[in-house]
């Protein structure tokens, strides 16, 4: 068991910063999942916190002890890699045992641990294979087991499933989650994979340009980004992105884009907001409901519909405005007809247009 | 699926009237080509085996008139270079004793280089293999004079380790390019494991690189071994009168000035002395050409 807590980190490669004073404090247990596009610096975060990459600035404290600069070996950690990293020429049992013969362990010991791992991960009828005689699903498992044998108290994945096919990545996805029901370690997990990270992780770290956009639960970075990138990094089918004003309307506040006017009023803003501020509004397509009677329906023309299985994904036009929204398969919703719907502003999001983050 | 099912119609396909006098054509030429080059071994067979009387008459393409052996047991076991008559024997003795050691330690060294230079990123790391690089295209006979003054110095030059020791130096360039280039090609990945697992360097070294080493390894004794074999000039210049290679001691056979030319026992001893590297092409072809696929053999 340990906490992890990086303290104004920078990481850089030459004159290239990667990572800007990060800090982020990890709680003992806790699944942490870093996410953010390909070149981010997640991963080589990822690598600072295991010894693989040096820092250039700032301190590395597990359980408050610091250990910037102590080798992997000495870290208490596991990691797993997106390319399994198994040792080609070794059977899966001498994968498994390479850490623990290192370091002198007694045999005994050893089979015991590779057994337990083994069994957790139902391999062990692998035990005595190559890892070019396993598919990729068993190298995974495998590669998990070389980190779990080491009694990690720290376990670290860099994008463990990305090669993976999309149904054995599920199932992994949920083998994962329960090891980690089980052993209760501190996790930490990067991806790019925004269903991993949102069903995977008690708490997401956003991360863009090295530095930390949001940090907190999945339902509030999915419900309640911090800014536009959140915003629209998170969430398939994509946040649909209007520009316009906040107007104020006697006491209340309405957005409006050209013709498109949204009542703003019972949006939960952060801060008090003057009428006249342009801003960006953030409207997820679950979150345009098709109406059912109300008095605040609004009619869009539909232009294109997209059936993606339990729900269909319908592209109109709103008084010129452009929104996809979600509706049921037996809404009646079809192409080149109008269709009424409502809009749930508590559920919106408001962003500054300069800055991005949220009103 | 498409183009597999299109590809084995293709080869199905019978070929058109201009297709086979093209296929007749290029069999063809490459026959006759192939004959013209095999010509100078065919000669060197048959005088081999022909008593001086036969050769004596001239007849270079005929057949041996009586099949007679003299001529090999003469070059390997009793063929005169200057006042010993001992034969080749003596020489292959000597290219063996370079051989080993040579091939065994430039591939080694070889290694252990490429795997520094692509795993553990020192500062410089790229200039010093640049270095190395460089290298490997300066003509060595630039640095033999030195080397001479150098093993004179220490004095070992004239022995058995002044010539390894060349061999050693000067097949690291290439060995290290050749090493490297491959492990380049392995997962970086693999080796944050095995120091997340405890492994330092030669552990890792030994433990896990080494032993995925092997295709290229094999390449690289092929190389070693016919570049080390038919080596002359180093051979002549740093082995001493006593260590002399089987390469020098056919040359000092061939070159006899006195007396009658034995044009059998010499055209036996080439074929003796070529043997080893002839075996080396012949039984590991595939290998040699991956080896100059992997852009590590120069001319």
């Amino acid at each position: 068991m340990s906490s992890v807590s990086l303290q104004n980190l920078e990481i850089s490669y030459g004159n290239v910063a990667i990572v800007k004073s990060l800090d982020l404090t990890i709680q003992d247990g806790e699944f942490l999942v870093l996410l953010g596009p390909s070149g981010c610096g997640k991963s080589t975060l990822l690598s600072a916190i295991g010894g693989l990459v040096d820092v250039s600035g700032g301190r590395i404290l597990f359980n408050d002890k610091d250990v910037t600069w102590a080798d992997p070996k000495d870290r208490g950690i596991g990691m797993v890699f997106q390319s399994y990293a198994l040792y080609p020429t070794m059977s899966v049992e001498r994968n498994l045992s390479f850490g623990l013969r290192i370091a002198g362990i007694d045999r005994a010991t050893i089979e015991k641990k590779v057994k337990w791992a083994a069994e957790l991960l139902q391999i062990t009828h692998l035990l005595d294979r190559k890892p070019s005689a396993l598919s990729g699903g068993q190298r995974q498992r495998v590669a998990i087991g070389r980190a779990l044998v080491r009694d990690a108290d720290i376990f670290l994945f860099d994008e463990p499933l990305s090669n993976l096919d999309a149904k054995l990545r599920a199932e992994l996805r949920l083998e994962i989650k329960k090891l980690h029901k089980t052993l209760k370690s501190t996790m930490i997990y990067v991806t790019h994979d925004q269903i991993e990270a949102l069903t995977l992780a008690d708490r997401i770290a956003v991360m863009k340009d090295g530095i930390i956009q949001q940090l907190d639960t999945p339902l509030n970075v999915y419900n309640k980004p911090a800014n536009e990138f959140v915003g629209s990094f998170l969430g398939s089918p994509a946040m649909n992105k209007v520009e316009g004003q906040l107007v104020a309307d006697g006491d209340r506040l309405v957005f409006t884009a050209g013709d498109f006017r949204l009542d703003a009023s019972h949006y939960p803003f952060a801060q008090k907001v003057e009428g006249g501020r342009k801003a960006v509004l953030g409207l997820r397509p679950e979150h345009i409901l098709p109406a059912k009677g109300d008095a605040q329906a609004i009619e869009g023309k539909v232009s294109l519909i997209e059936p993606m299985g339990s729900s269909i994904l319908a592209w109109s036009n709103f008084d010129g405005v452009g929104l996809s929204h979600l509706v049921g398969q037996d809404d009646g919703c079809e192409a080149d007809r109008t269709f009424p719907v409502t809009i749930d502003v508590q559920k919106a999001s408001f962003f500054d247009v300069e800055t991005g983050w949220r009103l | 699926m498409m183009s597999q099912a299109k590809s084995a119609t293709a080869s199905k396909r019978p070929l058109t009237y201009q297709e086979v006098w093209g296929r007749i054509g290029i069999y063809t030429f490459l026959g006759v080509l192939a004959l013209f080059f095999l010509l100078p071994l065919y000669v060197m067979l048959v005088t081999s085996f022909k008593s001086m009387d036969e050769v004596r008459l001239g007849l270079i393409f005929s057949l041996p008139q009586h099949f007679s052996l003299d001529a090999w047991v003469k070059a390997w076991t009793s063929a005169c270079t200057g006042l010993d008559c001992t034969g080749l024997q003596v020489g292959f003795g000597n290219s063996v004793k370079i051989l080993l050691p040579s091939v065994v330690f430039s591939i080694l060294f070889g290694a252990l280089n490429g795997y520094a230079l692509s795993f553990w990123k020192v500062k410089g790391a790229n200039v010093l293999f640049a270095c190395l690089l460089l290298g490997s295209f300066v003509p060595y006979q630039v640095f033999i004079y030195p080397l001479v003054r150098f093993y004179a110095q220490t004095g070992i030059y004239g022995s058995l380790p002044a010539i390894v020791i060349t061999h050693i130096i000067f097949g690291m360039p290439v060995m290290t390019l050749l090493f490297r280039n491959y492990y380049s090609g392995l997962p970086v990945e693999l080796f944050k494991a095995a120091r997340i697992d405890g492994a330092g360097f030669w552990k890792i070294f030994i433990s896990i690189v080494l032993p995925m080493s092997v295709p290229i390894a094999i390449v690289a004794v092929i190389m070693q071994v016919t570049a080390i074999w038919n080596d002359f000039l180093l051979g002549l210049v740093f082995a001493g009168r006593d260590n002399l290679p089987m390469t020098v001691q056919l040359n000092n056979i061939v070159n006899t000035t006195t007396g009658e030319r034995a044009y059998n026992v010499n055209m036996a001893a080439t074929v003796l002395t070529s043997l080893v590297p002839l075996t080396v092409y012949l039984v590991s072809g595939r290998w040699f050409v991956r080896g100059i696929a992997s852009g590590a053999v120069k001319g």
